[in-house]
């Protein structure tokens, strides 16, 4: 019987591959994507970056105007994702299975997270750019948006681990709905939360050079200008400058999490 | 049930390597309290930090209500056909496709490297150092170093979108390695078997649905980014598409249509994944 089974396996494991690679195949040549011609295009792609990223002097004196930016935008990814937390918070709540208020608030809830979640921030700061413009509100906005949709539905999920018992034990004892949240779900599931804002943040960081390509804002535009201007030792010097910022945000909350979690 | 419940409520006392948290509640509480501050200030002080130019929030506030009005209720295409808009969004599926999967190929094998019990401490070290400086750059500024040395096209896409998947996955897979039970790797070891052995008939059997559903996650993930690829680094589907109905053409109804054709992919993906997620991992977020 065992035999049958592993023979069955083998028969769905093999079908599950040449499906694959059929995908792959599909996907390849819908794309026009050329696998030996881009494997040979790695190593010349390492030698130019090899022979064009460097810093040079002249680059270093770009530096204070790009720390500028980076701050901008470290400032405007912490902004987004704080502030769409705490309208999370919010959505979570009505609709989590263990708080919700009612079914209609709760599928509400959930709409507006999956809507605003499976939107791609692309097309947030496309759809902002033509009415907000070059500046940093646009990107805010977009992160924010995209943030929202994420947080709430890790809050709900992080609500619905963390307390249905001590919700049923709250009401159990005539506590009213806001004595619930205050001093049970909310200090329950605040570290788990609050894992989530900062994972969220590094996440923006990168999203927000993105953003700022499309949207003209901080770095990311500084890098999309010294980049169609041909550039090079600016752009290793943005480059590296985002590495190092994302890279000191992620120790700094993989450090924090390591004692609230 | 009752088994489990138990269980579950003494790993929430535990830290995530096992140990109890003896941790008293205070320092917890003071580091969460002291986040949470320095979080809202930082945020109050971002405000300042803005560059305003240009920005006239009393016409961009109606604008956008109603920019989002005439999307959102009147989608309809304009610069291309149905058939055209069907095979811009193949052509990000398929952008996403590749990276996926290659991604997870080359993951798979920088996994076995990165897995603390197969392999040496300054190989997993090492490949775990490389793989976070890959992540810490962002994805479109991978595309877009390659679109030079490439030249642009689905070729300098794909290996852009590789780096990330790459580094996504191996973290991913590597953990699902160092979770199979080292009993089985021990028994095969004991008897003579070679390394590539211990992989083939120890790791991959008990952690092939684990890596799949990883990978399948990470295809959702690529899918958007596929979209991002094609707006800002010109790499065609459906994300170009965009850039130009919104910035070119400035035709709302035509982004309304494409968002909604990328919301619908978007959607079916994620059905998809939860109902994986459900099956084989319940009980935990991922991202």
């Amino acid at each position: 019987m065992d035999e049958q089974k592993m023979r069955k396996g083998k028969w769905q494991a093999t079908i599950f591959l040449l499906l694959i690679i059929l995908m792959t195949y599909f996907a390849s040549s819908i794309t026009q994507f050329n696998l030996l011609e881009s494997i040979t295009t790695i190593p010349q792609a390492i030698g130019w970056m090899v022979a064009n990223l460097f810093i040079t002097s002249e680059a270093i004196t770009k530096l204070p105007g790009i720390v500028e930016k980076l701050t901008e935008t470290i400032f405007m990814s912490i902004a987004a994702t704080t502030l769409a937390a705490v309208l999370s918070i919010a959505l979570a709540l009505l609709g989590s299975k263990t708080t919700k208020v009612n079914n209609f608030f709760s599928v509400l809830a959930r709409f507006i997270a999956s809507f605003s979640r499976n939107i791609p921030v692309v097309a947030w700061s496309l759809i902002l750019l033509i009415s907000f413009g070059q500046n940093s509100v646009t990107g805010f906005l977009a992160l924010f948006v995209g943030t929202l949709g994420f947080l709430t539905r890790a809050f709900i999920e992080t609500i619905d681990e963390a307390s249905s018992s001590s919700v049923e034990a709250l009401s159990a004892t005539g506590a009213t709905y806001f004595h619930i949240v205050n001093n049970a779900v909310i200090p329950q599931s605040l570290p788990q939360m609050l894992s989530w804002i900062l994972f969220m943040i590094e996440t923006n960081i990168r999203s927000a050079t993105l953003v700022g390509i499309l949207t003209g804002t901080g770095i990311g535009y500084m890098f999309d200008i010294y980049y169609k201007n041909l550039n090079y030792d600016v752009v290793a010097l943005i480059t590296l400058s985002i590495v190092i910022a994302v890279i000191i945000i992620e120790l700094l909350s993989n450090k924090i999490r390591k004692v609230i979690l | 049930m009752e088994m489990n419940q138990v269980t579950t409520s003494i790993k929430m006392r535990r830290k995530r390597n096992g140990q109890i948290n003896i941790k008293s509640g205070n320092k917890i509480d003071l580091v969460v309290k002291s986040t949470i501050w320095i979080l809202s200030l930082l945020t109050i002080l971002a405000f300042f930090f803005f560059n305003y130019s240009g920005l006239q929030l009393e016409r961009a506030i109606p604008e956008t209500w109603h920019n989002l009005r005439v999307m959102f209720l009147e989608p309809a295409l304009n610069h291309f056909s149905w058939q055209e808009a069907a095979y811009q969004i193949g052509v990000t599926l398929g952008l996403g496709i590749l990276a996926t999967v290659f991604g997870a190929i080359i993951a798979f094998f920088l996994a076995l490297m990165a897995a603390e019990n197969l392999s040496k401490p300054w190989i997993s070290k090492t490949v775990r150092i490389f793989v976070a400086f890959v992540r810490a750059v962002p994805t479109v500024l991978w595309v877009l170093i390659f679109a030079i040395a490439a030249g642009l096209g689905s070729e300098a896409a794909v290996l852009g979108m590789l780096f990330h998947s790459v580094a996504y996955l191996v973290k991913a897979f590597s953990e699902a390695f160092e979770e199979v039970d080292a009993g089985i790797l021990e028994a095969l070891r004991a008897s003579g078997s070679k390394w590539w052995h211990v992989i083939v008939h120890g790791i991959l059997p008990s952690t092939f649905t684990y890596l799949l559903s990883w990978t399948f996650l990470r295809f959702e993930i690529n899918f958007s980014v596929a979209v991002a690829m094609g707006a800002a680094a010109g790499a065609g589907g459906i994300g170009f598409e965009l850039f130009m109905a919104s910035g070119f053409y400035f035709d709302l109804r035509e982004v309304g249509f494409i968002t909604y054709a990328i919301l619908l992919i978007a959607i079916i993906l994620e059905i998809m994944s939860t109902r994986l997620k459900n099956r084989y991992f319940p009980g935990q977020v991922t991202s």
